[in-house]
């Protein structure tokens, strides 16, 4: 296993810092097909913090991403959201987990069968029926305005482009006002100025709502933008965690080379 | 030959779990009525003028070729009622099945391959709602209700373009072709083939949400998933045919 180098970034107690833990990821491990993916990662994320975890790719960090939201099931190794371990949680316990997080995945995955309005109305529809037909696309209306959206709410999702996608794929993650943020690669596949933009929205997102985030990217300039801690993730460990001038320090080769390459 | 074996009990292992979980989900609230409409709509609606046709086509194949033979034997007479029972008892509800087999399978395993391909099933999993119950449960319920209700039509297009096919050879009213086919029979020799679709619809729309939901792999994948849905499915309606057509003949007959 190799070494964790792990650079403290408050000057908390031990206790008090786990207690504050919105997410902590003890011990993961988790392979596909004899394939070892993550082997034996640990992470925690404080509320309004977000941490952004770099890396090669095929090194796990969307299936990290993907485990804390309970899509895989880890092979070892504990995942706590607020304090629940969702190891074993029945389906029900899993969902009200799920509803206080927000998921962005890499392609979006809008569904395309709906308009962009409609997936930012879809967990609204099955969560809160408390919410009249007005409330709810008030409620839509509102949130494609923070996301820049306002004029595509009634668009295909094959009718935008991929920044626009993301961007109504982060205003479906926070339709049910989530406390934690899930992001994968929100920046990929973007030019300059969407990755900008996107970069922009989620710094605001932060400020206002003081979410918990886990960002999984490969763009080095965005990571030191958005987060207030990076990890970065080789060969299924997290060889490095601390703020981005601590790893510009840091004295490991590795890190080293990918700050270098990036 | 081995790891053809383990994938045989594999696959089916893993269709009784997926059916555990739709049943699981099927069963709790909350229920997706408004997905269960549109589902009904889309299998039903969708597929009626389908099925209509392939049942007056039969109806009217059945016809012809019984009178030939009829006539073989000089009992003409007996005509409607071979029609009316052939097209009833046996090509209307198995025509049915095949139809909705090769359009709704194709359809349901195409489209839950795509989500899945591209994460929407992901995405409705991570919105804390159940994929089992808003997808796969409701395209089953719909294929479900959907059957008999199709078969009905099928069943009334093949005697109707039965006694067409008759009455250009030899007239015959709809009135004497009707009474004449439905003389001495009961309820009960039309019911249970007409009810035996549930399992083709349960048949059909468990093995297209189940070869959908765990495609792998880009488009390649969802070729796969439609086409495979289409023919396990088929195939799985032609065996519980021969199953549930013995079953009738021990229990109602």
């Amino acid at each position: 296993m190799a070494t964790v180098s792990t650079i403290p970034t408050s000057t908390q107690d031990p206790e008090e810092h786990f207690n504050a833990a919105v997410i902590a990821v003890e011990e993961l491990r988790k392979s596909f097909d004899g394939r070892v993916v993550l082997n034996g990662v640990s992470l925690t994320v404080r509320r309004g913090e977000t941490l952004a975890v770099l890396g090669r790719s095929g090194t796990g960090k969307s299936v990290l991403l993907r485990l804390i939201i309970g899509l895989e099931i880890p092979d070892s190794g504990s995942i706590c959201v607020q304090g629940s371990n969702i190891a074993g949680l029945s389906i029900d316990r899993m969902s009200e987990i799920r509803k206080k997080m927000g998921f962005l995945f890499q392609h979006a995955a809008l569904y395309d069968s709906l308009t962009v309005g409609e997936n930012v109305a879809f967990p609204l529809e099955h969560h809160r029926p408390d919410l009249s037909r007005s409330e709810r696309d008030d409620r839509v209306r509102k949130l494609l305005a923070e996301v820049g959206l306002e004029d595509a709410s009634g668009k295909m999702p094959s009718d935008i482009s991929g920044g626009m996608q993301k961007r109504a794929g982060l205003a479906r993650a926070l339709a049910l006002e989530p406390e934690i943020l899930l992001l994968d690669e929100p920046t990929a596949g973007l030019d300059p100025i969407s990755s900008g933009e996107i970069d922009e929205l989620v710094l605001k997102l932060q400020r206002e709502r003081q979410m918990a985030s886990i960002v999984v990217t490969h763009d080095l300039h965005s990571a030191k933008t958005i987060a207030n801690r990076l990890a970065i993730l080789n060969e299924g460990n997290v060889v490095i965690e601390g703020r981005f001038e601590d790893l510009e320090r840091s004295d490991i080769e590795f890190v080293k080379q990918f700050l270098k390459q990036s | 030959m081995a790891n053809n074996l383990v994938g045989f009990f594999d696959w089916f292992g893993s269709l009784g779990i997926f059916f555990w979980k739709v049943l699981r989900a099927a069963v709790s609230p909350p229920y997706e009525w408004r997905e269960l409409i549109r589902q009904l709509d889309e299998v039903g609606s969708q597929s009626l003028p389908l099925v209509a046709l392939a049942g007056a086509a039969v109806g009217a194949v059945l016809s012809m070729e019984v009178r030939s033979s009829m006539v073989r034997f000089g009992a003409t007479a007996m005509l409607p009622s071979a029609v009316i029972y052939s097209v009833i008892q046996e090509m209307g509800p198995t025509i049915t099945g095949l139809v909705v087999s090769g359009r709704v399978g194709a359809g349901i395993g195409a489209e839950l391959a795509s989500m899945k391909v591209t994460e929407q099933i992901d995405a409705i999993e991570a919105s804390a709602i159940n994929p089992y119950r808003l997808l796969a449960a409701t395209r089953i319920l719909a294929c479900i209700l959907m059957l008999p209700l199709l078969t009905v039509a099928a069943d009334a297009c093949g005697v109707l373009m039965g006694w067409v096919a008759q009455t250009l050879t030899q007239p015959i009213s709809l009135h004497q072709f009707i009474d004449t086919g439905f003389r001495g029979s009961t309820l009960k020799d039309f019911l249970p083939p007409t009810f035996k679709t549930c399992v083709f619809g349960l048949i059909i729309g468990l093995i297209a949400c189940f070869q959908g939901m765990r495609t792998r792999g880009g488009a390649e994948g969802v070729g796969r998933a439609a086409t495979s849905s289409v023919v396990i499915a088929s195939l799985f309606v032609i065996l519980a045919d021969v199953v549930l057509v013995k079953f009738i003949l021990v229990v109602f007959q």
